[in-house]
């Protein structure tokens, strides 16, 4: 297991907070909530040690299309894939619009 | 097909996919679900971290407030897909504690009743005794909580209930199972582990539901209800249960039958489910 | 060796009960007795091993089918007999339990109901008034230990490197968990919770006391003399208290349950 911390330039702040996902195998639960203006951070708790580029990645890969409000996201994952990662995130903003 | 039965399947909505803070969701009167140590207050284990485990916001357990048939509830959901739905210091305190208030609740003239969703393996062992010990409360607050107001669980599967947690739901007042859901004391692999494969054969599925499953559970009178996969139809057996009242005398409490009943067992053979149904045929206290 | 350990719990039994007469009706193995302590009318139970046990996975000690649902009639038929009565005899649970019994009649019968039975019992004795006492002489284990003690207001364990409480056995802890028995073992010495030692135990606070006697398989004068003074200070400790368990929180290793319920209380 290894924490890891990431952070990404943003907007304003998010409006509420959201939780998706489950720490149950191959997935991850990702929690959303307002973060400081301009900043976007990231903590992610892993099963899986020495993957810090592989978020790395994932995460550029998706911020680098869309402009970010300011957030907080905790992630615990337990093995999932970059595409389930992806996944999450996305159902996470989403649910953050209907907020 | 006729349109009634259309119109059914459209409107069904299966229980057991939903996620364990959906169901407690699902089951409360609209829109009355509040959450009490929601995630976001990232109260977690203070155990699964330092033996390498990644931890959950909510360590695997919901348990909300609000409203069932207009009556004042407390609700508890275990996330079967965490751990194994298994029950650690956090989780178990977050189930004893909210059971005591509602059992103090109702000493302050609050008719606070219960609903148990388990989803379990029973004690987490990488926090072992500390599970335990709060299984125990678990089983003392049902208990007190009982003399007031049933408390009802629920076992939808896919984890089903097994553990100290099987003994807590055979504690409850009822006990309602689906077609997914198991129910037993030790689970198929400790039992194998313990007593060897011939005596339980942990990969034989078939065998495994055969005796545990919800169907088997129901036909030998070990639970009070048999439900569909289905979220209106289990809030109306719950809302149902409930407007009935505590029941006469506990399933926990009726040794004089059960210890009569198995007198009559020929325990020179292999138990099988056909022989449990026998068994426990008849009227009960 | 295992048969020394199993018969711990008749022992102290026969030491505490004296020439008092057994309580008739139970299976044979279930040892219940009346007799009295510091001046109050007391009923001992305990588990033992009986070779004739109709279910053959019930036969060393294990609290199966049988067992569970004669505890539950043995603590039903105490409150019963005091129902009209100020003075509710006490009960003091003699844990001797290396485990539940695991076997397939065992499940097929419902064995999670008859533990539930027991424990059924003895919580409605503490609310209705009866002080409940867990006096742990030997093993402590999972389900057998919820049926069988867990439900009192005061636990008191015996110095001795047979008592043990945990939630399963080492070998099949480390199967479930996919660990070897040594990742297991290394575990259990810096996590308190998963070791299988009674100091351990104890950091977790769910002990009342710890007693050294000097013959724990064969109790001495002098050890029955100092577990039945010790016995009566906790029926002391409990007379006018609570009726509920609370007495356990508190320990540092365990401040995440008192810190959860305070959440709760304050959210509620």
């Amino acid at each position: 297991m290894e924490t890891l911390s990431f952070e990404f330039p943003a907007g304003q702040p998010a409006q509420g907070r959201a939780l998706v996902g489950c720490v149950g195998s191959g997935d991850l639960e990702v929690l959303l909530e307002p973060g400081s203006v301009g900043s976007l951070t990231i903590q992610v708790v892993t099963s899986v040690n020495g993957s810090a580029a592989r978020w790395q990645q994932v995460f550029e890969r998706m911020f680098r299309a869309q402009s970010l409000p300011a957030l907080n996201i905790s992630i615990h994952d337990f093995g999932a894939t970059p595409g389930v990662v992806r996944l999450r995130l996305e159902q996470g903003l989403e649910e953050l619009s209907h907020a | 097909m006729h349109d009634a039965n259309i119109q059914r399947l459209l409107a069904q909505r299966s229980f057991t996919e939903l996620g364990a803070r959906q169901r407690a969701r699902a089951l409360l009167d609209a829109d009355s679900f509040r959450e009490l140590i929601d995630p976001f207050a990232r109260v977690m284990s203070p155990w699964l971290a330092r033996q390498g485990i990644v931890p959950q916001a909510d360590d695997g357990v919901v348990v909300g407030k609000g409203l069932l048939d207009g009556q004042p509830a407390l609700i508890v959901a275990i996330e079967g897909t965490f751990q194994g739905g298994s029950l650690g210091e956090v989780g178990g305190a977050k189930i004893a504690g909210a059971l005591e208030l509602a059992a103090e609740d109702n000493r302050n003239g609050t008719p606070t009743r219960a609903v148990l969703l388990l989803e379990t393996g029973g004690v987490r062992l990488q926090e072992a005794n500390l599970g335990l010990a709060a299984i125990a409360e678990i089983q003392a607050a049902i208990v007190e909580l009982r003399q007031y107001q049933p408390v009802i669980a629920l076992i939808a599967g896919p984890v089903g209930c097994f553990g100290g947690m099987s003994i807590a739901a055979g504690l409850c007042s009822y006990l309602l199972v689906t077609r997914e859901a198991r129910l037993g004391l030790n689970g198929p692999q400790v039992i194998e582990q313990e007593a060897g494969v011939d005596e339980y054969d942990s990969r034989d599925r078939p065998f495994i539901w055969s005796l545990t499953g919800g169907e088997q559970r129901y036909a030998s009178g070990l639970v009070d209800a048999y439900v569909a996969d289905d979220v209106e139809p289990i809030r109306q057996q719950l809302i149902a249960l409930f407007r009935q009242g505590k029941p006469a005398l506990q399933r926990s409490r009726q040794h004089a039958w059960f210890l009569e009943r198995l007198q009559g067992v020929d325990t020179s053979i292999q138990a099988d489910a056909a022989a449990v149904r026998r068994a426990y045929q008849g009227e009960q206290p | 060796m295992s048969s020394t350990i199993e018969q711990r719990g008749r022992s102290w039994f026969h030491a505490l009960v004296g020439a008092a007469a057994p309580v008739a009706g139970l299976p044979a193995s279930l040892l219940v007795a009346d007799a009295e302590l510091a001046g109050q009318p007391v009923r001992y139970l305990a588990v033992v091993a009986d070779a004739g046990n109709s279910f053959p996975r019930a036969r060393n000690g294990e609290v199966g089918l049988l067992e569970g649902w004669g505890l539950a009639k043995a603590v039903d038929e105490a409150i019963q007999a005091d129902a009209g009565s100020p003075h509710k005899r006490a009960l003091i649970a003699i844990v001797d339990v290396p485990s539940q019994a695991y076997g397939r009649r065992e499940e097929a019968y419902g064995i999670h109901q008859a533990l539930a039975g027991a424990v059924d019992s003895y919580a409605r004795a503490r609310l209705a008034g009866h002080a409940l006492v867990g006096l742990l002489v030997g093993k402590a284990m999972s389900g057998a230990f919820l049926a069988h003690g867990y439900q009192a207001q005061r636990l008191i364990a015996l110095r001795d490197p047979g008592v043990m409480v945990h939630a399963m056995g080492k070998a099949a802890a480390a199967r479930i968990t996919l660990r070897s028995l040594e990742e297991l073992e290394a575990l259990a010495a810096c996590v308190p919770p998963m070791a299988y030692d009674l100091d351990s135990y104890a950091s977790l606070g769910l002990l009342w006391e710890t007693l050294a006697v000097a013959e724990i398989a064969q109790p001495t004068a002098e050890d029955i003399a100092r577990v039945q003074d010790c016995l009566g200070q906790a029926l002391a400790d409990i007379a006018g208290g609570a009726k509920d368990l609370r007495g356990r929180l508190g320990a540092a290793n365990r401040a995440a349950s008192s810190r959860v319920r305070e959440l709760l209380r304050a959210q509620w």
